[in-house]
């Protein structure tokens, strides 16, 4: 990768700033609603066609994934010139142009594990946002011990035959195409795993929404009978998938971390304090346990920021992998548990409303986040599986026998 | 670990190598047997003096060597490992901080090169009752001709008896719990009217009650402007947070390495008991706060070095830290059982010294409350 030097990085950055200037379509200043997320592919409903043409400006540079090569459909930038153009879309408080899991975790395993073929099939239209693509990992029986998964892939020659059952597969009923983890061998667990993918709409895949206990259903039961699937969709080696489904893992813990759970969004928890709480004399949240509780999350919530920070910085300094990306994904689940169980807390029946009139949406969204922050510690390895990795990874600390 | 320069590493693994050498823990047990009522071991000061510690934060024009709050935090921590006792905090760290904040160039010029040599012991005589209140000076200083007396008592004084200089927080008008009204005095710690006792406190370094009794002063011995000494005041505070805290994250990181040590290899029903995930969650957990309070000391140090506003980085440094000790020390003696709770073993050391520490400038609660009010609410 070039060095750009302060004199490049500026004009890329003067000439980044008045592209976007141009072509950030002005009607995405309003707030973004939640059934305005942009995960592209085939179903995506755009509400506001600008948030369209928004994708298909960024998607033509290859900004939807900037570092990605340009001949995947990237943009092909360095480093530096990525984190100028993420200041520059801060600077703009620009929507997101395209939200993929294509994008944060198949499309970096496929730059490291696929063919070229492959590569040229699938990159660029992740980039373009046209194809939404969903991920078949855990399954009723395989959920910690995500090893012991049974879907099985077997051979018929010139095509591969899928029978079994995914669980917690995240949108899978809006999603164009499954990546996929099968058993291609019963005789050996982490070595008999293959990492597959396939579209959704084969013959002999159904996908069934779950509702959860916070009224949205953003994942499914999928189910695979009889599937046929095109041999030249294995990703690497047979019987090799295990090792690219631990690399993909990173990729979800590294986007998990970035976004902190999206913890940001809602209502202030000081600001709803202080409405429904009162304050005193000289501006305190009158209820001086419930400051003192929100001043310790507060601070923790802080110390976790800046913890995501020197993770970052320590990992592009490039001595590997910081200790404190390891604590990242526990920490993020406990801080939005947190935030937003004391949201709720300071509402009082404001945040205990489930529908109707008599409370702002804002409001109704309180209880719900809650609810649904729950999943934090369970989805994508649970607490108690995160400290297992700590103690054993980072700690050294060895297995009970 | 923050991002460090090649210098600032340097100084790092200087300061690893002399604590585990020159001052390891046994030099605090040294200093405890021995019953002196010395807060520090003034050969081993001495030495700190010539490696140039103590002038850290000095600027070149005063023979320090302007290193930064960073590269002071990083020897207050590699010293906090081995629960070394010495000046740093309250000569290099603290009264260095004030001194440059506030004081004239005569008055820096007179301590300053002394201070960044060793040469001087300087320490801020600032609390006066059981918890740490600033705002709440009440020691008087009434004009007098020229100059001011001083009336009062300080207490929890750190080096207080060893000191060459006493930094002292005075009122000069306004009520206790006012931040405006206080006044800062450079005082020589041999002064006339001033009487100095030691506090034997659970550390083993214990530190001064100063009683002031009608010490007289110069006007010249005023740092900054007088009734504004909060402006100098609360960021040497600042400063004082951040530096214990680096201190603080040091105890409680060598705590847990010499206890995932012994889980690794006591054994218990026939295996080490760090095999057990009751203690590995623990473990884990503990880990994940030190990660956490790590950020947070670092940052407040590199604020104070970019020159930010870091009053509730400094208190959530210090609010962190003090729970991350309480933590350690607990979980150190806990995890060792019987062995833990024997004088023979240093945990009871940390334990002791964490609880000092806790409690010096301000506990856990008090930064929160700080931090809460800083961030409006």
């Amino acid at each position: 990768m070039a060095d750009f030097g302060g004199t490049d990085l500026d004009a890329f950055r003067a000439d980044t700033r008045a592209w976007l200037e141009a072509n950030y379509p002005k009607s995405l200043n309003a707030p973004m609603g939640e059934d305005e997320a942009p995960w592209g592919g085939r179903k995506m409903v755009w509400k506001n066609p600008d948030a369209k043409l928004w994708l298909d400006r960024m998607a033509e540079r290859g900004w939807t994934a900037p570092m990605w090569p340009k001949e995947y459909g990237g943009g092909g930038l360095s480093k530096a010139q990525n984190k100028v153009l993420e200041q520059e879309l801060r600077r703009l408080k620009a929507r997101p142009a395209l939200m993929s899991f294509g994008v944060w975790m198949l499309g970096p395993v496929l730059l490291e594990y696929a063919t070229e073929e492959q590569k040229q099939r699938f990159l660029p239209a992740i980039v373009r946002g046209e194809t939404r693509w969903c991920q078949g990992y855990s399954e009723p029986g395989a959920g910690s011990d995500l090893a012991s998964l049974q879907t099985k892939c077997e051979d018929k020659g010139d095509h591969y035959l899928i029978n079994g059952q995914k669980v917690w597969t995240s949108y899978a009923d809006q999603a164009d195409w499954i990546f996929c983890l099968v058993r291609t061998d019963t005789s050996k667990k982490h070595e008999g795993i293959s990492f597959v993918l396939f579209d959704m709409t084969s013959p002999g895949v159904e996908a069934r929404p779950i509702k959860l206990i916070s009224g949205s259903s953003p994942f499914c039961e999928t189910f695979f009978d009889n599937v046929k699937v095109p041999k030249e969709q294995l990703v690497g080696k047979l019987n090799g998938g295990w090792d690219i489904a631990k690399r993909l893992l990173q990729y979800e813990r590294q986007n998990i971390s970035a976004s902190g759970f999206g913890g940001g969004g809602g209502l202030s928890v000081v600001e709803a304090a202080k409405k429904e709480l009162g304050v005193d004399s000289e501006g305190r949240i009158a209820d001086g346990d419930f400051r003192a509780r929100l001043a310790a999350h507060s601070m923790d919530a802080h110390a976790f920021m800046l913890t995501v920070r020197r993770a970052e910085a320590e990992s592009k300094q490039g001595s590997g992998p910081s200790a404190a990306v390891s604590i990242i994904k526990y920490a993020a689940a406990k801080m939005n548990q947190e935030r937003t169980e004391l949201l709720v807390e300071a509402l009082g029946l404001q945040g205990l409303g489930w529908s109707g009139e008599d409370f702002s949406a804002e409001e109704l969204a309180a209880p719900r986040a809650m609810l649904r922050a729950k999943g934090n510690s369970i989805e994508g390895g649970t607490s108690e599986v995160n400290l297992n990795v700590v103690a054993k990874r980072v700690l050294g600390l060895l297995d009970h026998q | 670990m923050a991002v460090l320069t090649e210098e600032q590493t340097m100084l790092r693994d200087t300061a690893k190598g002399w604590a585990s050498e020159s001052a390891p823990v046994g030099a605090l047990r040294k200093l405890r047997d021995s019953k002196s009522k010395q807060t520090f071991d003034p050969a081993a000061w001495a030495e700190m003096g010539q490696m140039g510690w103590a002038g850290v934060i000095v600027p070149e024009a005063y023979d320090g060597s302007a290193f930064g709050y960073l590269g002071l935090g990083l020897i207050l921590e590699e010293t906090g490992r081995t629960l070394a006792a010495s000046p740093l905090l309250s000569t290099a760290m603290i009264a260095a901080s004030a001194l440059q904040l506030g004081g004239s160039d005569a008055q820096k010029q007179a301590w300053l090169p002394k201070i960044a040599t060793g040469e001087a012991v300087a320490t801020l005589a600032i609390d006066e009752g059981a918890h740490h209140a600033p705002a709440r000076t009440a020691l008087s200083a009434t004009q007098s001709g020229a100059g001011y007396v001083l009336n009062g008592t300080k207490t929890l004084v750190l080096d207080g008896e060893a000191a060459d200089l006493l930094i002292v927080a005075a009122r000069t008008s306004g009520q206790p719990g006012d931040t405006a009204g206080l006044t800062l005095f450079l005082v020589a710690g041999d002064a006339a009217g001033v009487t100095r006792s030691h506090l034997s406190l659970i550390d083993s370094r214990g530190a001064a009650k100063i009683v002031f009794d009608g010490v007289e002063v110069g006007a010249d011995a005023v740092l900054g402007e007088v009734d504004k000494g909060w402006a100098i005041l609360e960021p040497t505070l600042d400063r004082a947070y951040a530096g214990l805290a680096a201190e603080m994250l040091g105890s409680a990181s060598a705590a847990f390495d010499i206890t995932l040590d012994y889980l690794k290899t006591r054994t218990q029903f026939g295996q080490v008991i760090g095999t057990f995930q009751a203690l590995q969650h623990r473990a884990a957990k503990w880990f994940t706060d030190l990660e956490t309070t790590r950020s947070c000391v670092e940052a407040a140090l590199e604020a104070l070095d970019a020159g930010a506003d870091s009053r509730a980085l400094a208190s959530l440094a210090k609010a962190k830290a003090s729970e991350l000790v309480h933590l350690a020390s607990n979980e150190m003696v806990q995890m060792h059982g019987g062995i833990g709770m024997t004088d023979a073993h240093d945990a009871g050391l940390y334990m002791k010294r964490a609880r000092v520490t806790e409690a010096l400038f301000g506990g856990a609660s008090f930064h929160r409350d700080r931090y809460a009010r800083l961030m409006g609410f």
